[in-house]
């Protein structure tokens, strides 16, 4: 019975974090421009493919994780420099547009370069199930729990600890105020898109050996990453993470309880009751001033 | 004594609407000058032109020898001009500390320590509540959080947006009181101001704006003793 929860909940949590991971690059892309970036997703993937590949090439996993981490920063430096920022006078329902457009762009170059096939990463440090009170927990797992609790530990110093950070969030906060004290919101959407194609590619790459990825899978991921955002509140760090282990836990749950035929059914209810009864998600907007 | 602002036919839009059209005006170094006018004149819009928050759509501005009517609002706080901004715009859900500290972003670690210092003399209330949130202020500590704000920048002319507005008289002499101790202290400022009495008692020269343009100048005691000023603006 309580192996049975246990287990279930170790799935939950684990495929919880990497939701959370991706709720957060919503939030702070959310938080910098007022933008919904539906090309999240596709970091993820990035993620996930880019580490495939070149450890298919013969790179070591370690290098080939750090170096999908890299390629995602840059496309999401990219998606600012070359979609966002030509047209940053433009609504926030435009910029949205926009997104959708280079999540497609993304996901149709990722086909033609790695194939429509689904690939597996190879886990961090084997696949030798871990017992505990009677469930059992993959290393890989381990791994996504570590990893996420220290991305998250490190962007809230960040944002709560250094200058720099906070000058991210004065931007938010009103934007008229941190221009005139000489903070550049050009360069403030630049790091958050940066930072968020950083933090969906450690969520791929994560995921990957534990889920398989493929070309198109940014766009479930991409989805599950904005159920978790908006149920947390949209723009809330905080709310991010707790709605992201609320989305994984629920899902596991309803799977493990229910029936797995079930599982992607949650997150499309839980946005519905959210939307419904806490239209502000669960922790409050930050900026409801925003969209 | 040079000039250490000059707008020279500046002309600026909100798409059709003309807000500026062929304002001219001078900030002598050290000095303290007050623009008054009145709902609607485009007070606001020059302050915004010159901060470089708003492009300007013809003229020039120049600051301290430099034209600047292409610099981004960076290049101009790096400069040295600072805008306590219409409405205080505090990060409400920051610090009272923090706000002041990225009132210093392009500064130094140092010269922000030494700004805090000068804050929390100049405002000790706002150093008891330093760790508060600066939404959690009243209206007239708000606006000496804007002003310790700007003044973290080390600017060598500050543009004041209404500082008095909203205030209670007792409040609104005080802060006014305040930006006359602060030119005393070597800062210029270009004053704007609804409070047409107290503004042209304080200032060295004024000038008058009425629909985007500047219809009236002087030193501040002459356009006291006005009678188009008095009808006007003081409602003598
Ligand atoms: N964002 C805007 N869009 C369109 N028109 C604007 C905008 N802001 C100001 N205006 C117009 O430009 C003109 C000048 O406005 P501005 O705010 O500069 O005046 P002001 O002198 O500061 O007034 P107040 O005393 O009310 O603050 C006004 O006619 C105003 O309606
Ligand atoms: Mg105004």
């Amino acid at each position: 019975m309580l192996s049975e929860f246990l287990q279930f909940l170790f799935a939950g949590v684990t495929s919880g974090s990497i939701y959370a991971l991706a709720a957060l690059g919503f939030a702070i892309i959310f938080n910098a421009s007022g933008v919904i970036n539906f090309a999240q997703g596709e970091f993820i993937m990035l993620g996930g493919m880019v580490s495939v590949a070149l450890a298919a090439a013969g790179l070591p996993l370690p290098f080939a994780v750090v170096a999908s981490v890299l390629v995602s920063v840059v496309v999401g430096i990219g998606v600012e420099k070359g979609a966002i920022e030509p047209a940053r006078r433009a609504e926030t329902v435009t910029l949205i547009i926009i997104t959708i457009g280079a999540s497609i762009l993304i996901q149709g170059l990722a086909q033609v370069i790695f194939g429509k096939g689904q690939h597996a990463l190879q886990p961090f440090s084997g696949d030798t199930p871990i017992l505990v009170g009677g469930a059992s927990l993959l290393p890989q797992s381990l791994w996504v729990l570590g990893v996420s609790a220290i991305v998250v530990a490190a962007l809230w110093g960040f944002f709560n600890r250094t200058l720099a950070g906070k000058a991210m969030l004065a931007v938010s906060y009103n934007r008229l105020g941190a221009q005139l004290v000489g903070i550049e919101p050009r360069r403030v959407w630049l790091v958050a898109f940066g930072l968020s194609g950083g933090l969906g590619a450690v969520a791929g790459a994560l995921s990957a050996p534990i889920t398989m990825t493929s070309y198109d899978a940014g766009l479930m991921l991409g989805l599950k990453g904005f159920v978790a955002a908006t149920l947390g509140g949209l723009g809330n760090g905080l709310g991010a993470v707790v709605g992201g282990l609320l989305l994984g836990v629920a899902e596991a749950m309803t799977a493990g309880y229910v029936s797995s035929a079930y599982k992607d059914a949650v997150p499309f209810v839980l946005i519905l009751l959210v939307l419904v009864f806490l239209p502000r998600g669960l922790l409050g907007a930050r900026s409801a001033d925003r969209v | 004594m040079a000039d250490l602002l000059h707008v020279d036919g500046l002309d600026a839009a909100y798409g059709r609407i003309r807000a500026l059209e062929g304002v001219s005006l001078r900030v002598p170094d050290g000095a303290l000058v007050a623009l008054i006018g009145a709902n609607g004149a485009g007070k606001t819009t020059l302050l915004r032109t010159v901060s470089g928050v708003q492009p300007a759509a013809g003229g020039r501005v120049r600051f301290a020898g430099n034209d600047i009517t292409r610099w981004s609002s960076q290049q101009r706080v790096k400069a040295g001009l600072a805008q306590v901004p219409e409405g205080r715009q505090v990060f409400g859900p920051l610090s009272i500390e923090d706000n002041l500290r990225l009132g210093g972003w392009l500064r130094t670690e140092a010269e922000r320590t030494a700004g805090l210092e000068r804050v929390w003399a100049l405002f000790p209330v706002l150093a008891e509540k330093r760790a508060l949130p600066a939404g959690t202020l009243s209206g007239g500590q708000q606006q000496m959080l804007a002003i310790g704000r700007a003044l973290l920048s080390k600017p060598r002319l500050l543009l004041l947006d209404e500082p008095s507005m909203g205030l209670s008289p007792k409040l609104a002499a005080e802060v006014l009181a305040t930006v006359r101790a602060l030119r005393d202290d070597g800062i210029s400022v270009l004053l704007v101001e609804q409070n047409a009495a107290a503004a042209l008692a304080l200032a060295d020269h004024a000038y008058v704006l009425e629909a985007g343009r500047i219809v009236l100048e002087g030193p501040g005691a002459q356009l006291r003793a006005d009678p188009q000023v008095q009808a006007a603006y003081l409602g003598l």
